[in-house]
């Protein structure tokens, strides 16, 4: 994808970023009240005190964007790291888009790689125009003048960037900031640079939505229906009636839920308990698992459509058909929910013109016209404030804008006039959808002479994307295959010949969405798995024979090869100490490449996950504690999942209702974990989720190392696998 | 009622069976104590009370007269100064939602355990749910606030 940027528009001094903006954090982790600023542009601002303020315009859900953004700012301006601060951009999808989606949002680990040169050279022209100010204050060639610190120098003349700021912000920022070499980097790369986000977050000061309260707001949770797809036929208050603080219940104008107002979050929750409602399923979701199950295998038998390019399925399964060996696999995923720990919440107030929403708002360029549609505004008077998210995991970013159309609902239907804030419950959470979807694969590989001869396979889920607004990104006209059902598999870099992929889209009333490395989530375990059964039938070991599949023909294949060497190099790999039994699993997501080595041991049975040893090559290595924390994460988060987490349902109704039967990776299932960042000089990609995709199959490769026991349906726990 | 909070006393007005959690949040503007499952299974709205650690969204605030309760607004001392020191020092967060509560947890512990092992630290914070699993650090932090405190 190219990155079109106009500079124009990029470095346009525009007084629109707004003195508001300045309710934010300062570099020592205190809120911000600058006397006056100077706007360099819209994404840096210098203020009389020296500060170098920047406007984030992706919003932090713990990915570490604030610090990475903050990071290419002060590299460029060579501003003293302690004196930089952070700021939420408001909604504008002008200023504010994230360049590879057209739109402003955060997702698909895209933060620091669309954000990489643009804020650099946005730095670039505010340092130009500062160095030009000392220039012309000095009556010297601008050529003479060092920065360092946040201090311009000349021989004995010094100033800081506040004594400069008013007059460079005066100054025209040139055509075309010339941005560092990466040689002369020293904050990008640094090995830790300390988070902007962590003073805050560890005095419990760091403002999330659910914190969020204005004067006058009334609390609303909604009772909805418990089963997708179901209609509110009637309902009964009157045993809220009794509860303290209980305001009212109104039925949505969608018909599938009660928004319950209240003076409080507690009597919202107490007076939801008290009041019965009447559902008609006639057209809800009405399955069980079990049948969901049945169905999705059963949609592999007829792949609908082709995700290879060209790919010959007839000539694929005849050479599957005349091989000498054929191994095979058959794997279902379950429903997940994401859980991110900030169970979903917004605040919306009305404003003179239009209405404030205060959100951890993750995709503000579809929240904000979607809730100017549902409430007949101007988009230009929906004004999002976003706040700290606590925790994602692709939940936040529906393209329906979901719970803040319920916000606006709910605002909507008391009036218009009173604040309202809606908080989800961790039962609404578990139980509202929006899961990622699940899935079934099912995989025939020919074998002849010792090597691959043909590769048939045939994944059926929902789509994510197809059917929505963001279709396009995703899907070319004419093409008939959500990329995120089948990504990991129909582009895979290893040397398969006679691949072909079938796709079947299945239908249900379950909501789905993107979780945290989406389609890669079932298409590594399936690849990398398969992979290793491979391997097992040619008597060639795990990383040998990957290896022979990754000759190196193109960049992917190279880079894919390093961090698999790496790991199995940094693991000790084919030497486990006694009583540990290895897995390893290699994988491209989001252009970030990962390998990693599971070290499980078994006691009575029961496994326990040691050691995760990972390298990851995600291009010039911004932050790497970042990038360190996001594999650490993206690994505790994978594993979880894949050893014991589903939602499942009976008859329509989901079974888990909250944290115990939806039970979170503990404290005590957490492996040691080290992590490998290959040194690179390529472009930067994103750390969010590629650290997810390949812990679940190297696990799962340990554990047949370990046990000889194949999985065959997710979670593990399904499988017959118990844990330690 | 009348709550001791932080060193204060406080009037609340709240309705029998309200948990403490709600009253911090809604009435007296202690948020740092978060709501993440309402069922004492995350830990994320842990508190002190008479100096144990405890779950906030599930002890009913008519049951807290006459104790003393600490929240991550209040703490202090030396195992609240280090435990946060080494987050800090250490960047232990993510989202940064848990981390109230993964703090009061870890104060609790350094403050009876001085010298905890891996065995004992995964026993203290097995409650205490991170979805960004930010564990390995929490471990790591809970060490180093132990080297904070002994030198």
């Amino acid at each position: 994808m190219t990155i079109q940027t106009s500079r124009r528009t990029l470095l346009k001094g525009t007084a629109a970023a707004g003195a508001a903006l300045f309710i934010g954090i300062r570099a020592d982790g205190s809120f911000a009240a600058a006397s006056s600023v100077a706007h360099m542009n819209p994404f840096v601002s210098i203020s009389d005190d020296g500060v170098v303020h920047v406007i984030l315009k992706h919003f932090e859900m713990g990915q570490g964007t604030t610090t990475g953004l903050a990071t290419l700012v002060a590299e460029e301006l060579d501003a003293d790291w302690n004196r930089v601060a952070v700021h939420f951009a408001p909604a504008d999808n002008d200023r504010y888009k994230n360049l590879f989606f057209g739109a402003q949002g955060t997702g698909g680990s895209t933060a620091m790689a669309n954000s990489f040169m643009q804020y650099r050279q946005a730095a670039a022209a505010a340092r130009a125009v500062l160095v030009q100010a000392a220039a012309e204050m000095w009556n010297i060639p601008a050529e003479q003048i060092t920065v360092s610190g946040s201090v311009i120098k000349a021989g004995t003349e010094r100033a800081d960037f506040g004594e400069l700021a008013a007059k460079a912000a005066a100054l025209t920022p040139p055509e075309n900031p010339k941005v560092k070499d990466p040689s002369d980097f020293h904050l990008i790369g640094l090995d830790h640079l300390p988070r902007k986000d962590s003073n805050l977050k560890v005095a419990g000061l760091a403002t999330f939505a659910m914190d969020v309260k204005v004067p006058g707001m009334v609390y609303v949770v909604l009772l909805r229906s418990p089963r997708f797809g179901g209609k509110l036929t009637s309902f009964d208050v009157s045993g809220a009636n009794g509860v303290p603080g209980f305001v009212g219940a109104k039925a949505l104008p969608t018909g599938n839920a009660i928004a319950v107002y209240a003076q409080n979050t507690w009597a919202a929750i107490q007076a939801r308990e008290a009041i019965t409602a009447v559902w008609d399923f006639k057209d809800a979701e009405n399955r069980s698992t079990d049948e969901l199950l049945a169905y999705h295998r059963s949609l592999l038998d007829a792949p609908q459509f082709e995700a290879v390019e060209g790919a010959d399925r007839a000539a694929t399964e005849a050479a599957v058909a005349a091989a000498d060996t054929v191994v095979e696999t058959e794997l279902t995923f379950p429903f997940l929910a994401h859980a991110p720990m900030e169970p979903l919440n917004c605040v919306i107030e009305p404003t003179a013109t239009g209405i404030r929403v205060h959100d951890g708002c993750q995709f503000p360029g579809a929240v904000k016209p979607t809730l100017a549609h549902v409430l007949e505004l101007d988009p230009a008077n929906v004004e999002i404030r976003t706040v700290f998210a606590g925790g994602s995991f692709g939940r936040r970013a529906t393209t329906n804008a979901d719970y803040q159309v319920e916000a606006a609902m709910a605002f909507a239907l008391l009036g218009g006039k009173t604040p309202v804030k809606l908080v989800w419950t961790r039962e609404d959470d578990i139980k509202g959808g929006y899961y990622r979807p699940m899935f079934a694969h099912r995989a025939k590989v020919g074998l002849k002479d010792g090597r691959i001869v043909a590769w048939d396979h045939r994944i059926a889920g929902k789509p994510i994307i197809k059917g929505t607004p963001f279709e396009a990104m995703v899907m070319p006209p004419g093409s008939q295959v959500d990329a995120t059902s089948v990504e990991g598999v129909n582009d895979s870099h290893y040397d398969i010949p006679a691949m072909s992929v079938g796709l079947s889209d299945a239908e249900s009333q379950v909501p789905v969405l993107w979780w945290r490395s989406v389609g890669h989530t079932h298409t590594a375990f399936a690849m990398e798995t398969l992979l290793d059964q491979v391997a097992e039938a040619l008597g060639k070991d795990p990383v040998d024979f990957r290896l022979e599949l990754l000759p190196g023909q193109d960049k992917d294949q190279q880079r894919l090869a390093g961090v698999l060497k790496l790991a199995a190099e940094k693991a000790g790999w084919g030497k486990p100490a006694a009583g540990r039994h290895q897995g390893i699993a290699v994988h491209k997501s989001f252009n970030t490449y990962v390998a990693e080595v599971v070290e499980v041991s078994v006691t009575d049975g029961a496994v326990k996950v040691e050691r995760v040893v990972c390298a990851v090559d995600c291009g010039i290595a911004v932050n790497p504690d970042v990038i360190r924390a996001q594999m650490e994460g993206g690994i505790g988060y994978g594993l979880g999942h894949v050893m014991r987490n589903q939602i499942t349902m009976t008859e329509g109704e989901v079974d888990q209702f909250n944290f115990p039967d939806y039970e979170p990776l503990r404290i005590t299932d957490m492996p040691a974990v080290e992590v490998h960042i290959v040194a690179s000089t390529e472009a930067p990609t994103g750390v969010g989720e590629p650290g997810v995709p390949p812990v679940g199959p190297a696990l799962a490769n340990a554990v047949y190392a370990a046990t000889g026991k194949r999985v065959s349906r997710l979670p593990m726990t399904e499988s017959g696998i118990t844990f330690a | 009622m009348k709550l001791n909070i932080n060193g204060k006393q406080v009037s609340v007005e709240a309705a029998p069976g309200t948990p403490l959690l709600w009253v911090l949040r809604d009435n007296l503007n202690l948020q740092g104590t978060k709501f993440g499952c309402g069922v004492a299974s995350c830990g994320a709205c842990t508190v002190h009370v008479d100096g144990q650690p405890v779950r906030s969204c599930s002890t009913a605030v008519e049951d807290l007269e006459g104790s003393e309760i600490t929240t991550i607004e209040g703490i202090e001392g030396p195992a609240a100064q280090a435990v946060q020191a080494a987050w800090r020092e250490l960047d232990v967060v993510q989202c940064g939602y848990c981390q109230s509560g993964q703090i009061m947890s870890a104060v609790n512990l350094l403050a009876t355990v001085t010298k905890p092992s891996d065995e004992d630290i995964d026993a203290a914070m097995a409650g205490n749910a991170c979805r960004c699993a930010t564990y390995h650090r929490i471990r790591a932090a809970i060490h180093r606030a132990s080297d904070i405190m002994e030198a």
